[in-house]
């Protein structure tokens, strides 16, 4: 077991994360197939919300991986313009679409949630309205992506661009918050409040969160593996020509 | 530097474009407020701050693929990176050129257009000051998007698309300052909070978009 | 000031193109790169010039040292003659553009704006930018594109003048210029070999 930097070698990653790859998937099925019957059959409605609380098992997940891929890509960038590792750039570029469907997923289940809660499928409150503008910058990363043809460039442009963004997304959340004080009820787990989730909701709903982290590790890592791919393709052609 | 920022405002003058077709925008978006909500003063003064706000937004936007983009075709760019002058101060006499040309002539009219919105008395000297000390970020900001898309051809959209996300921020700030000033309220906070975004992003962003315009050069 | 290039390998789209380059240009001399389009000619101007890195080796010399003039002039259309020499000398911090204007032969057209000028007019007006930026090496990039046989004529001149007071040239152009100061490198046999390519490459890991 040599230091991590090893897998920054596409080649090693390759190999590894195809290994690694199909227990991911197994153990986030399995995860996921016994979180989600868990928390939607056999946990109480609650007093208050019904049934409808039920939608936490996919909203709280989903809307914290929605920060974190943000936040792996964040670091992802920084490796890529510091050390200047490929495999660490296509990793970014994998986790942006999945952290978009995240983001996606969270606003949807969010609106579903929020119509029988607060009357209204959208409100203006200040952390739907970060996921919002959280969901913009994955779109502008995305799009930036798309547009650049050659690869180092891309990856240089969209990590500088994660790096400027990152400090933007935290400013907005200060402005918005400022800007609205909102109804979104207070975090749904946490140490130190009273009004914490029930336990009977939380053991399922840490293991939906569990679910969903390996999920996102199984995407990234198929996903890296497709660009690292099409990139050793590219790279043969390349060779091919010159002869 | 001052010579490059001469002839940035020399161009702008010249090729006409510049000021006169941010300035119209910003007119033709203010005129078209009323149309669409109803002529009501009440509620014109009361959405006047952030219309206006928003009307000197997209007239920054209009033009910020012009920073960069032309001294790229003519290859300009490529001369200025090889000139004694570092791109950083390069880049941040771009921005600044594009606030002379583009964000003072705004907070210029703004007032003017406020009166057809009927904005409050009280509410003149904010919006002006919150134009002011807003704008120059928005010109910043703008040009690292502009650096960010150099190199793509249509890069107009995905301009847009970069950097109006990063623009929440000054406006949130900025319209709240010009609001709570037309309604006589505190305006301390969202005063202080736009001149700290304004002053970080004047400080910090052109080595990033240095940084990204030496990339797009190579 | 003496241009020394060593073991020099360029990349153009992350793909090498040429390698083991070596050669030294002295004060008062030229060297003219030939070879066929595509084999990366410009790309080694570019990377001597410091608009982008090289894969490997080095370029003696700081980048404050070079002139670079590439295909196209960095003209403006909406400047005229003077005000667009005037500017490039400001960046540059030099003062005097008479010089340059004379030895271009643009005297009756100072006045003129830019981008009234004819092709040929505009790529003596972009050679003339190389007199006002003071500096000793020039790099040129196919300078000669639309010049007639007598603006080729001026622009030897100018090339020896600058020879002669002490500066040096390093150019891509497949035109005789006629300078007996002059001489040329072949980059074809430089050609990056598969294995470079494989090996050098950003895409090496990925093999």
């Amino acid at each position: 077991m040599g230091s991590i930097w090893e897998y920054a070698n596409p080649v090693k990653f390759n190999h590894t994360a195809g290994k690694v790859l199909p227990w991911v998937s197994i153990g986030a099925t399995a995860t996921l197939v016994i979180g989600l019957i868990w928390g939607f059959f056999f946990t109480p409605d609650d007093y208050r919300q019904g049934s409808t609380v039920k939608i936490i098992y996919l909203h709280v997940p989903a809307a914290l991986m929605a920060i974190n891929v943000w936040f792996m890509m964040l670091v992802t960038s920084l490796i890529w313009l510091i050390r200047r590792h490929h495999v660490s750039a296509l990793a970014a570029k994998a986790a942006a679409p999945v952290g978009v469907i995240m983001t996606v997923i969270a606003l949807i289940t969010g609106a579903i949630w929020g119509q029988p809660m607060w009357g209204t499928w959208w409100a203006w409150d200040p952390r739907l309205t970060s996921f919002l503008i959280l969901f913009l910058f994955y779109l502008g990363y995305i799009a930036l992506w798309e547009a650049i043809d050659n690869p180092d460039t891309a990856a240089d442009l969209t990590a500088v661009l994660c790096i400027v963004g990152s400090v933007f997304a935290v400013l907005s959340r200060y402005a918005v918050n400022f800007w609205n004080q909102g109804l979104h009820q207070g975090a749904s787990l946490s140490l130190d409040k009273e009004e914490n989730v029930a336990d009977v909701f939380s053991t399922p709903l840490y293991i939906c969160i569990a679910g969903f982290i390996l999920l996102f590790i199984a995407l990234v890592f198929l996903r890296t593996r497709t660009e690292i791919q099409k990139r050793r393709t590219k790279a043969l052609i390349a060779r091919e020509r010159l002869g | 530097m001052i010579a490059l920022l001469i002839r940035d405002l020399k161009l702008a003058f010249r090729a006409g474009g510049g000021f006169g077709l941010g300035l119209a925008f910003f007119l033709i978006v203010t005129v078209l407020v009323p149309f669409g909500v109803g002529p009501e003063s009440a509620l014109l003064a009361r959405i006047a701050p952030g219309i206006l706000w928003l009307g000197a937004l997209l007239a920054c936007l209009l033009s910020l693929d012009r920073i960069l983009a032309l001294d790229w075709e003519d290859g300009s760019l490529d001369l200025l990176a090889t000139s004694p002058l570092p791109l950083e101060g390069v880049v941040s006499v771009k921005a600044l050129a594009h606030w002379l040309t583009t964000g003072l002539p705004l907070t210029l009219a703004a007032p003017f257009l406020g009166l057809l919105l009927s904005l409050p008395t009280q509410g003149y000297a904010w919006l002006v000051v919150s134009l002011a000390l807003g704008t120059p970020a928005l010109s910043v900001i703008g040009t690292f998007g502009a650096a960010l898309t150099v190199g793509i051809k249509r890069g107009g959209l995905l301009l847009s698309l970069l950097v109006l996300p990063l623009y929440v921020p000054t406006l949130i700030f900025g319209a709240e300052l010009a609001r709570r000033g037309a309604e006589g309220l505190a305006t301390t906070t969202p005063l202080l909070m736009l001149a700290g975004i304004s002053f970080g992003v004047i400080a910090l962003l052109p080595f990033a978009s240095a940084l990204v315009l030496r990339v797009n050069l190579r | 000031m003496t241009l020394k290039v060593q073991d020099l390998t360029i990349t153009r789209g992350g793909i090498p193109v040429l390698e083991g380059l070596n050669f030294a240009l002295e004060p008062g001399r030229a060297l003219i790169l030939r070879g066929p389009n595509g084999v990366g000619k410009t790309t080694l101007l570019r990377t001597i010039a410091g608009l982008q890195p090289p894969l490997s080796g080095t370029v003696d010399c700081p980048s404050e040292s070079f002139a670079y003039a590439a295909h196209s002039d960095g003209l403006k259309a909406m400047l005229t003659v003077s005000e667009n020499l005037n500017y490039w000398a400001q960046v540059f911090g030099q003062k005097d553009i008479n010089r340059a204007v004379s030895t271009f032969n643009l005297d009756a057209l100072v006045d003129r704006m830019a981008g009234t000028l004819s092709a040929g007019q505009k790529r003596r007006l972009g050679l003339a930018r190389l007199l006002v930026t003071g500096r000793p090496i020039w790099v040129l990039d196919e300078p000669t594109v639309s010049l007639d046989t007598a603006s080729v004529a001026l622009f030897a001149d100018a090339v020896r003048a600058h020879l002669k007071t002490g500066g040096s040239a390093l150019m891509a152009t497949h035109i005789d210029l006629g300078l007996e100061e002059a001489d040329v490198l072949d980059v074809g046999p430089f050609r990056a070999k598969a294995d470079t390519v494989a090996a050098g490459g950003f895409d090496e890991g990925f093999l």
